[in-house]
């Protein structure tokens, strides 16, 4: 019995952790690329590195945290605008080549040696070298508290403060997305997933509509940057290509072109992986599978279930059956 | 719609007074294109240099395949440029007085002429209803930061979703307003495409054939709404290869052949005229090649041919 509500604890943990948190806000910014605009963003841990140096590096130069985070977002905004200019009146491909080839140059940049007084190299920066006036920021009382089951300390570097101010981000970009989902606007980007040329015949701009998205989508993802970097380090290989993919998969997981589906797919991805690999570690004997051969299953697993979900029911767990049923 | 004082008799009556030759001037033209060329490597697939399209009428562009017909639809509507020719004047065309050589699609349908096209572009994972929505020009929440403010777009949209609800009761797609537009018929979504282009109550409506792939019994009933389009003053121009369609609606036919606009006039008088039958079916149509063919005559024709290519 132990062993079980131990589960669900470390279950429970790991949805409600920061990093979580983190995939879910780049997988929203990549729903509102692909999923809504059809834009073949493959690029998406860049816009985290972008965003999240942004952040991290304007802070330790001393700017306050509001503009660091206005800092973080121009150029999160900025990286937009750069990569969607040349491209987006191209065909999609394009777009897919050039952002995964820029966001693999920044990150070879950011690890560059000659770059480790600002970027930290490798390694990357603690988050306790910049947390101080987010820290300061918390109207939590000094201490740990004991929630759930969960114990974490109310400030600190992995807390409850940084929990918060994720989920509540969570939250904010959810809300953002279903309001510009249900306009208009939204509207105007789904035509264009569907027919830029229609949509261009009627007097609507697929150039600067798919701008805009991009640069929307690129900012949430900049913020999963930021939240990723809050409970230890930033680092520029903890937002490589395995990064993006594992976006991708999250997005296709719970369904593209629905509001909650990058919510469910992340904690999704999470917790499926955590219960595979500790029953597998429970139930079967270490000299048939160990610790680290069954983390290796839980991935071969998940992508097992991807190839089902992709076969048996493309649109995702929450997506619409009519959205794909005349998909040509 | 534009306000227009519209009796076709009286059109019909002026047109019938024009001299039937190509580029010739009409008595209000909305749309006027010159010198527009263009180029596909070697080959000069459109080469006009003048064209006067009259407001209020149905004008026919005709003529045999590959004759120009969609390229020179697709410079007009901006989803193509002309090529810059030497030792030429630049291209230029104007739409109810505003010049439009150098703009794009977009700001072309903005301006009031809207294009349908060959091969239906619904959009086919939205809902009939959202595709007529789409075709609105006077939403303010398209605009990123108005669109997140319901108030502020809502009661827009309530006009635009009964403006939709009475197209497509128009166009007999009123029981399809909910469902995907990827599940109508191919003449459905003719149907549907032609709704969503009235949507922003066009000035000029350009359709790129109409017909095709529509059965028999829907032909006649998109023919009727071409011509109430017509009667409500909106001014037509459509390619069609189908003659008796042509014959049937238009007021004033064009006709194209390899680039060029070889005729104009009156569809009864142009349809018959020796340029037009030649251009489509060849200057020796009415030589029976089968059955009657000779040495003598294949001679001819074969120096005829030499000749031609030299």
């Amino acid at each position: 019995m132990d062993f079980w509500t131990g589960l669900l604890q470390a279950m429970l943990q790991t949805a409600l952790s920061p990093v979580t948190a983190a995939f879910v806000i780049a997988a929203i910014g990549l729903n509102i690329h692909f999923g809504f605009t059809g834009l073949m963003n493959i690029g998406q841990a860049g816009f985290m590195l972008v965003g999240g140096y942004g952040f991290v590096i304007s802070v330790m130069n001393g700017v306050g945290l509001f503009p660091a985070l206005l800092i973080s977002m121009a150029a999160s905004a900025a990286f937009a605008l750069l990569l969607g200019i040349p491209t987006v009146k191209l065909r999609g491909d394009y777009l897919a080549i050039v952002t995964i080839g820029a966001a693999e140059i920044l990150r070879m940049t950011a690890r560059l040696a000659g770059l480790s007084h600002i970027t930290g190299g490798p390694s990357g920066i603690q988050s306790t070298r910049f947390r101080e006036q987010f820290n300061a920021l918390s109207p939590l009382p000094e201490g740990r508290t004991t929630f759930l089951g969960l114990d974490y300390f109310n400030t600190g570097v992995d807390d409850w403060w940084s929990r918060i101010v994720a989920w509540a981000f969570v939250g904010l970009f959810l809300l953002i997305t279903w309001l510009l989902i249900r306009s208009p606007w939204g509207r105007v980007l789904k035509g264009i997933r569907e027919d830029e040329d229609a949509v261009r015949s009627l007097g609507k701009s697929p150039f600067s509509y798919k701008l805009q998205a991009l640069i929307i989508g690129g900012v949430m993802g900049g913020f999963g940057g930021i939240i990723m970097s809050l409970p230890a380090t930033i680092n520029p290989d903890g937002m490589s290509r395995a990064t993006t993919f594992n976006l991708w998969m999250i997005l296709l997981l719970g369904g593209a072109a629905t509001i909650l589906g990058p919510l469910l797919g992340a904690i999704l991805f999470f917790v499926v992986r955590l219960v595979i690999t500790s029953v597998a570690s429970q139930y079967v004997p270490a000299s048939i599978l160990n610790a680290q051969q069954a983390e290796i299953l839980a991935w071969i697993l998940i992508g097992f279930m991807l190839m089902l979900l992709v076969i048996f029911r493309p649109q995702g767990i929450l997506g619409n059956k009519k959205e794909l049923a005349f998909n040509d | 719609m534009t306000s227009y004082p519209y009796d076709r008799a009286a059109l019909r009556a002026s047109l019938a007074g024009l001299e039937q030759r190509p580029g010739v001037a009409k008595p209000d033209p909305i749309l006027v294109a010159d010198n527009v060329v263009r180029r596909f490597g070697g080959m000069t697939a459109v080469d006009v240099d003048h064209l006067e399209v009259q407001r209020g009428a149905i004008t026919a562009l005709i003529g045999p395949n590959g004759a120009g017909k969609t390229t020179f639809f697709n410079l007009l509507t901006g989803f193509d440029r002309p090529t810059p020719a030497t030792g030429r004047e630049r291209a230029s065309w104007s739409f109810e007085g505003r010049s439009f050589s150098r703009t794009s699609a977009t700001r072309v349908a903005r301006s009031g002429m809207i294009r349908t096209f060959q091969l239906t572009k619904a959009l086919t994972r939205m809902s009939v209803l959202d595709n007529m929505l789409i075709g609105a020009a006077n939403q303010p929440g398209e605009n990123l930061f108005v669109g997140l403010v319901r108030p502020l777009w809502a009661k827009r949209e309530r006009e635009n979703v009964e403006r939709a609800e009475e197209l497509l009761r128009r166009f007999k797609l009123d029981k399809k307003r909910d469902d995907m537009a990827g599940g109508l018929s191919g003449g459905q979504k003719k149907l549907l495409e032609m709704a969503r282009a009235l949507m922003s109550n066009p000035s000029m409506i350009m359709l790129d054939e109409p017909m095709a792939g529509v059965n028999p019994a829907l032909t006649q009933s998109l023919l009727e709404h071409i011509e109430s389009l017509r009667d409500e003053g909106t001014t037509v121009l459509f390619v069609e290869h189908d003659m008796h369609m042509v014959r049937h609606i238009s007021d004033w036919v064009v006709v194209m052949a390899q680039g060029k606009i070889i005729a104009e006039g009156l569809p009864e008088d142009v349809m018959g005229s020796r340029a037009v039958i030649d251009a489509y079916l060849g200057a020796h149509h009415d030589q029976d090649l089968g059955d009657v063919i000779n040495t003598e005559m294949m001679r001819t024709i074969e120096a005829e041919i030499e000749e031609e290519a030299r």
